[in-house]
């Protein structure tokens, strides 16, 4: 008995996953592009600027979807690694590697806006306290998710060692959203993950949302089009890929 | 599932179960040590250390924010509701500093209780609202403590 549904099965195969991921990768592409052209206007053009932080507040429509990324990333990227470390599905661990950079780059991004947003509002770029260390943390775990990816030869054996090392790094997630629940943080609260009614007006909560759709989208797009030519390469030797570039050169 | 592939789910929720236990027992023995601040109440208390850098963390009391006209000095007190203590600062606030604002300091224990601060960071809250919204939220308040003085 299996408790994978048939079509997804036969996605799972390097041949039908290349085909969808190519068409799925440009359709991301050009969704993300409308709503981050969308998401941009309304957040730094057509809402209101903050009550306390006046128009420094508008950073928060780059730096609160792209550390929200972050961290929905590295869930999709550890779940995805031990799918295809328990299933042995290429593709599953192709898409994994294929998250690591993106990931990273938005974690990058959360913590370099995050900087730029603190020294006029809280008085300093940097603070070692619980929420911006365990960010910094997960940096250090998509760069050495990629360093251990490169470091191995065999690719099934990276799989499982990266595998291991994405759920490990599962709990830094848990610790980062409940950072400053749990302690005395310089960061303030959640405003919009909460049980509770968001504490943001629905001026600004809209284009918040749209921008973080935008993000997803980009993603996607971005994800799937790395998971592709990391499959070619894996396959190289086999006859779809043989077929495919074969069908291409005689055209 | 074949006993193969059941083997290697285990193996990824037992490593799951594992590092999260591990991390709940380290950061709960940790616990003290990641707070960023010390509130008012535990300094009270004697829970902040002597004689070395530590961070404080509270609102700035309502009327308590006291320049000097010569210089860049400045006091203030910090509450968290329940006690208080005064902080002694000389240099730049960043912008949010504010009464009734959140802000941590880093500074040293005097002997006569007060923080001598070396940098004074604001915290600002988890609320986004444009300014009309926050006037309109004023004058209710204002409106209903008004109504409340009247009954």
């Amino acid at each position: 008995m299996s408790i994978i549904p048939n079509w997804l099965y036969q996605l799972s195969s390097p041949k039908n996953f290349y085909r969808f991921a190519g068409i799925a990768s440009n359709w991301c592409g050009w969704i993300a592009l409308f709503l981050l052209v969308v998401g941009l206007y309304y957040g730094l053009v057509n809402s209101p600027p903050d009550y306390q932080q006046g128009d420094s507040a508008r950073i928060m429509y780059i730096h609160v979807p792209a550390a929200w990324m972050s961290m929905f990333v590295y869930m999709v990227m550890a779940g995805s690694a031990a799918v295809g470390m328990i299933w042995r599905i290429k593709a599953s661990s192709a898409f994994a590697n294929a998250s690591a950079p993106v990931g990273a780059m938005f974690t990058a991004l959360a913590l370099a806006t995050g900087m730029l947003w603190g020294k006029p509002m809280w008085g300093t770029y940097w603070v070692w306290d619980a929420r911006l260390t365990s960010e910094l943390i997960l940096l250090f775990l998509y760069l050495g998710y990629m360093a251990l990816q490169s470091a191995i030869d065999d690719r099934d054996t990276a799989a499982r060692a990266t595998a291991i090392l994405a759920l490990v790094g599962m709990v830094n997630i848990t610790i980062i959203h409940y950072s400053v629940e749990w302690w005395n943080t310089l960061h303030q609260g959640a405003t919009v993950t909460k049980l509770d009614k968001p504490s943001i007006h629905l001026s600004m909560l809209i284009p918040l949302l749209v921008m973080a759709m935008a993000f997803k989208f980009y993603y996607l797009s971005n994800a799937l089009r790395r998971a592709r030519c990391e499959l070619l390469e894996r396959e190289r030797d086999k006859l779809w890929v043989r077929e495919l570039v074969g069908e291409n050169n005689s055209e | 599932m074949r006993p193969k592939q059941r083997n290697r789910l285990i193996l990824a929720i037992v490593i799951v179960l594992f590092v999260a236990i591990s991390a709940v027992l380290a950061l709960t023995a940790l616990q003290e040590n990641i707070n960023l601040f010390y509130s008012p109440t535990m300094i009270a208390n004697g829970e902040a250390p002597q004689g070395r850098l530590f961070r404080a963390g509270g609102m700035v009391s309502d009327g308590s924010v006291q320049r000097d006209p010569e210089s860049l000095e400045i006091s203030f007190k910090l509450n968290d509701e329940v006690n208080e203590i005064l902080v002694k600062y000389t240099g730049i606030l960043p912008d949010l500093f504010r009464e009734g604002q959140g802000i941590v300091v880093q500074g040293k224990l005097a002997p006569d209780g007060a923080v001598m601060a070396t940098e004074v960071l604001a915290k600002h809250d988890e609320n986004y609202m444009p300014p009309e919204v926050e006037h309109a939220l004023e004058t209710a308040k204002k409106m209903g403590v008004a109504n409340a003085g009247k009954e």
